[in-house]
């Protein structure tokens, strides 16, 4: 698998990373092998192998409908960045 | 190693100590303090250091144990590693994006330690996010090996590994996610345990790959990490993936023999790329369990080779989501004058990462995204079962598997530097148990140029009793974890001694 | 040749547990900002999710409703993308294995002809929280209230071919959940939402490209919307352009719509399994003992009415469609006496208030009881129905009972035969020529002249005297004299 500085760039904009100019050949570079080191898999016979997303076979747990939590809010917006009026606030959303 | 100087105590050795009235919470607190401000500016094991709660939890502890209601680590000095999220205590996951964090919430290890009546000196160094295995990744710098300065002490547990070795907290929590608790062990010359997955709750711990991570003790003996497993280990129904499962009493066990106790040594193990010191020390730990009446029985791991690749898709995979809702806007880092929320988004998340997190999360996304998805998660995920299908398999014959806990001993730091692929073939041998959620263990074992070799011990599920027993044993008759690097030693420490 | 409409909806309905879906913070509307958002709905670190199973219940009654298979083994996957309304920034929802699979639902068109909607399949999923746009010096404010209340959503077959069915099939989903009480159904709050997918083609060809105009939440936005954008499309393509698939917001108010800018770069969105949850496993035993607790569902109801109270299947299916509607009805015609009175005016002056002032049968200002006062006064001749309208408009803007209104405004009709003979024979003797006319007349021709003496003897009443009596009396007098 090659894997260009163009597939950075896309990656980047997903995980909403900027990558500075300067290292983004290096980051290139070791990324490729990254998945130059996992490119190993290809080798392994896994037909007919169920996937495997946890490694215990345990089923879910499920709650009973309760409100447990109370308002904390001055406490979760005393560490935020900015806040108004209770709100979290961010530069401006666009739809 | 003169157990009467207070730092040289185990956690079991406090508990007595504290019980007799040898000496009270208060003065061991201080002790520890003290070393902390004299020796930690060479080691940088601590991202913070409590020196007030610490005190006024020490006196706490001492005045609960006056009126007799003791519980069972009242007044235990031991530090966290910093994932755990610690109520009004910074929590910075070795980041700069939480250098400004203060979780107004415990993790439920932080609380189970609170509860126990623990005190907590302050929260340990470690790879940014838990993502590396040198302790070079962290926020706050590198922290030093106590056995030889220039190396390192192995990670992400490196803070809490260094802590323990250089007798700067009897015992430290730490997390394990593809080696992080055995490998630093394994180097700094300690004991370490990773539970199996589901044993130990999650919940409050920052989350890196969340069905690998796992969080566990680190002490100097096997004896200490049950003492402490005690109190981290039981369901919590704040975390699904928490098993309901009764909690052992981990010290039950820790005196039975040997005898016919059956050692799986898979042939995987002592492949190329050992160090041949690492793999004599191994040898030896093996003949020594041998004496004691144990079995080896030579097992194969098959898919042992597809472990690092598997794990290097899976973990990056969770991290790159766990990791997005670090993004400036409700806390830690935020940008300087974010021109709109895109620019927020990026350079939040372009300054506020490493390049080992950046690096991560974007290997991830890679391996989820379209097109790969198959390729790449899928695959993985399949190899997972094959993998974990090899340790069912083996565990049908044998009691647990032993062998290495890392290839090398501590290397020099920068000795990986650009090269993320030779980093991460460090946790060659402790991945697959990650991947296989088996509980796994490192025990020191030896020497190898004056640095420490981890003997790891990988235990069936929830047989965590079995290995703690296994490596009391070998620490009945062996003295390697007793061995202390020098330099810990300073002038003026002497205050605090008991004699 | 003309175009052909293919839609499809995905409708989001807020399920009505007290907790959210992964946490035990309250899914109460209203509150203050960020008062209901719990350090998991704040995506704060090493919190963990642990699934409510008052959403799973209400999901599988979902299910068995509109005769779909329940997924035995269901798993929650995670979608990736940043927003702030979004805290984790991946939306915890079902992808490859929904708790509900594929069925099915019936709709009645006014027509009367019915026609079955597929439904691909349902699954459990988060809501997101509000970014407010109210301009806070250049910044948005971001409420996180909302944020993990459960959502059911219910993907449809693109089985719809023009508003009509579109809206039949969103009222009919509104009839089920808020019949079986898994959602209030307040749309105007946002607990139903539509996303509506639509594309135009030539019959027999392929389908064309498809848009999603999102976040419907009203019927009547829907309808609008959907012609508006089928116009759009026929007249895209019929300029020699080319519909883009896109995700395009309808604004109400201005009856326009615009493409979502945010939305247009090409989004992945990775989705995988989350590792924080584990499958959810139910059995036969648990499922079926979901479905014996099943209340009556809108079909059923629309039978029973037919059966019960004698509507039509028009009426039935516009008064049993509805949770909150066919209760009010039950309720009115019950304690009314009247059934076919009741229907009529639910659907007539009613409906008519309610949809003017953009309210729904729920936050009726009129109760099923005061309504049903009315009509029992109407029923025993108290008043007329013409007495009744203003009776409605005092009701309407009171707490008062009918009889209070009646009195208070002097509506009482004059029931007594001996005062309305009186007034009778008053207009008879003072309409000399008009009683010679009748009498002449022809036998065909004298209802038609009825009229004049009832205005007469109406007016004379202030419009009190009961109609149905005074043609009776009237007509008795009149007869006698010829």
């Amino acid at each position: 698998m090659t894997i260009e500085r163009a597939d950075i760039e896309k990656l980047a904009e997903l995980a909403r990373i900027e990558i500075n100019e300067a290292t983004i050949a290096e980051t290139t570079q070791s990324i490729a092998d990254v998945l130059a080191l996992v490119d190993q898999l290809q080798a392994a016979d896994t037909e007919g192998v169920e996937p495997m997303a946890h490694p215990s076979d345990a089923v879910q747990r499920l709650r009973a409908d309760e409100v447990t939590e109370s308002n904390h809010r001055d406490d979760f917006q005393a560490i935020a960045p900015a806040t108004e009026a209770g709100l979290y606030l961010v530069p401006k959303v666009i739809d | 190693m003169n157990n009467s100087i207070m730092h040289n105590k185990t956690i079991a050795d406090i508990i007595a100590g504290l019980d007799s009235g040898e000496f009270t919470s208060v003065e061991i607190t201080q002790h520890y303090l003290k070393r902390i401000q004299q020796l930690d500016s060479t080691y940088n094991s601590y991202i913070t250091v409590n020196e007030a709660s610490a005190l006024a939890q020490a006196e706490a502890a001492d005045k609960r144990r006056a009126e007799g209601n003791a519980p069972a680590f009242c007044g235990v000095p031991i530090a966290h590693k910093d994932i755990f999220c610690t109520n009004g205590v910074r929590t910075s996951c070795g980041s700069k994006m939480l250098d400004n964090f203060v979780p107004p919430y415990d993790a439920t290890v932080v609380e189970n330690f609170a509860r126990a009546g623990a005190v907590i000196l302050g929260k340990t160094n470690m790879d940014e996010f838990a993502m590396g295995s040198s302790n070079e990744t962290s926020f706050y710098g590198p922290v030093k090996n106590p056995w030889d300065i220039n190396t390192v002490p192995g990670g992400s547990s490196g803070g809490s590994a260094t802590a323990v070795a250089a007798h700067l907290a009897p015992g430290a929590t730490a997390t394990d996610t593809g080696g992080s608790i055995r490998q630093p062990a394994a180097l700094c010359g300690i004991t370490g345990l990773k539970p199996t997955y589901g044993r130990v709750s999650r919940w409050g711990m920052i989350a890196f790959a969340s069905s690998l991570d796992q969080g566990g003790p680190m002490a100097r003996t096997a004896e200490d990490c049950a003492l402490m497993l005690n109190i981290m280990a039981g369901f919590d129904p704040k975390d699904s993936t928490s098993i309901d499962q009764g909690v052992p009493d981990y010290t039950e066990n820790l005196n039975q023999s040997l005898e016919g106790l059956k050692v799986g040594v898979p042939k995987e193990y002592f492949e190329e790329g050992l160090n041949p010191g690492t793999e004599q020390a191994v040898r030896d730990a093996l003949a020594e369990l041998e004496k004691q009446g144990a079995t080896l029985v030579s097992i194969s791991l098959p898919h042992t080779k597809l472990a690092v690749p598997a794990y290097y898709v899976i973990a990056p995979a969770e991290a790159s989501a766990n990791l997005s809702r670090f993004d400036g806007a409700r806390y830690g880092y935020r940008c300087e004058d974010p021109k709109d929320l895109r620019d927020m988004y990026m350079r939040t998340r372009g300054e506020g990462f490493g390049d080992e997190v950046k690096r991560r999360i974007l290997v991830g996304a890679y391996c989820l995204s379209a097109g790969y998805y198959d390729a790449y998660y899928r695959k993985a995920q399949q190899v997972r079962r094959l993998i974990k299908q090899d340790f069912v398999d083996a565990f049908e014959t044998v009691d647990v598997i032993m062998g290495p806990t890392a290839p090398t001993p501590a290397f020099e730091f920068g000795a990986k530097g650009n090269d993320p692929v030779a980093m991460y073939l460090e946790d060659i041998y402790t991945i697959a148990t990650n991947l296989a959620g088996l509980p796994g263990m490192s025990v020191p074992c030896g020497f190898v140029d004056n640095k420490p070799v981890g003997l790891q011990i990988i235990g069936n599920y929830f047989d965590e009793s079995r290995m703690l027993n296994v490596a009391h044993q070998f620490q009945q008759t062996t003295d390697w974890h007793q061995q202390a690097p020098e330099g810990i030693e300073v002038e003026g420490i002497k205050a605090g001694d008991t004699e | 040749m003309e175009w052909e409409t293919v839609i499809g909806l995905e409708v989001h309905a807020q399920l009505a547990t007290k907790s959210k879906i992964f946490s035990g913070a309250s899914t109460t509307f209203g509150a203050e900002p960020n008062t209901q958002a719990c350090a998991l709905d704040l995506a704060m670190p090493g919190t963990l999710p642990v699934p409510n199973e008052q959403a799973f219940r209400y999901a599988i009654m979902f299910g068995l409703a509109i005769d779909a298979e329940i997924a035995k083994t269901s798993v929650f996957d995670r979608k990736n993308y940043f927003y702030p309304d979004l805290p984790k920034a991946y939306q915890t929802t079902q992808l490859e294995k929904p708790i509900v699979g594929p069925g099915h639902v019936e709709i009645e068109l006014v027509d009367g002809t019915k026609k079955s909607i597929r439904i691909h399949h349902a699954h459990l999923e988060e809501d997101a929280g509000k970014s407010l746009h109210e301009d806070f010096h250049g910044m948005s404010g971001i409420d996180l209230n909302r944020a993990g209340t459960p959502l059911v959503e219910i993907v449809s077959e693109p089985d719809m071919s023009n508003s009509e069915e579109a809206v039949a099939f969103a009222k009919k989903l509104h009839g089920i959940v808020t019949s079986l009480g898994i959602c209030d159904g307040e749309m105007s709050q946002g607990s139903m939402r539509f996303d509506v997918n639509i594309s135009v083609r030539k019959p027999g060809e392929e389908l064309g490209t498809r848009t999603e105009t999102k976040n419907l939440n009203s019927f009547r936005f829907m309808e609008d919307a959907i012609a508006l954008e089928v116009e759009r499309q026929i007249d895209l393509i019929e300029d020699g352009g080319r519909v883009i698939q896109e995700t395009r917001l309808y604004n109400g108010d201005s009856k326009e719509s615009r493409s979502m800018r945010s939305k247009e770069e090409a989004n992945d969105y990775r989705y995988f399994p989350c590792p924080d949850l584990l499958p959810v496993v139910f059995d036969d035993d648990y499922i079926e003992s979901i479905r014996k607790e099943l209340p009556e569902l809108p079909d059923a109801r629309h039978d029973r009415f037919v059966e019960q109270y004698g509507l039509s299947s028009y009426d039935a299916n516009i008064l049993s469609g509805d949770a909150s509607m066919a209760q009010y009805f039950e309720t009115a015609a019950k304690t009314s006496g009247d059934t076919k009175l009741t229907a009529n005016w639910m659907m007539g002056e009613l409906s008519a208030r309610l949809n003017a002032a953009d309210l729904s049968i729920k936050h009726s200002p009129l109760s099923a009881e005061q309504l049903a006062g009315m009509i029992a006064r109407i029923t025993d001749g108290t008043i007329s129905s013409k007495m009744a309208k203003q009776v409605f408009d005092g009701l309407w803007n009171s707490d008062g009972d009918a009889d209070s209104i009646i009195e208070a405004k002097g509506l009482k009709q004059v029931s007594d035969s001996g005062a309305i003979e009186t007034l009778v024979d008053e207009v008879i003797a003072n309409s000399g020529k008009q009683v010679d006319n009748f009498r002449n007349a022809d036998e065909s021709k004298r209802p038609k002249m009825l009229g004049y003496f009832v205005g007469q003897i109406m007016k004379a009443s202030k419009g009190q005297a009961n109609p149905q009596q005074v043609n009776e009396i009237l007509l008795k007098k009149l007869n006698d004299l010829l």
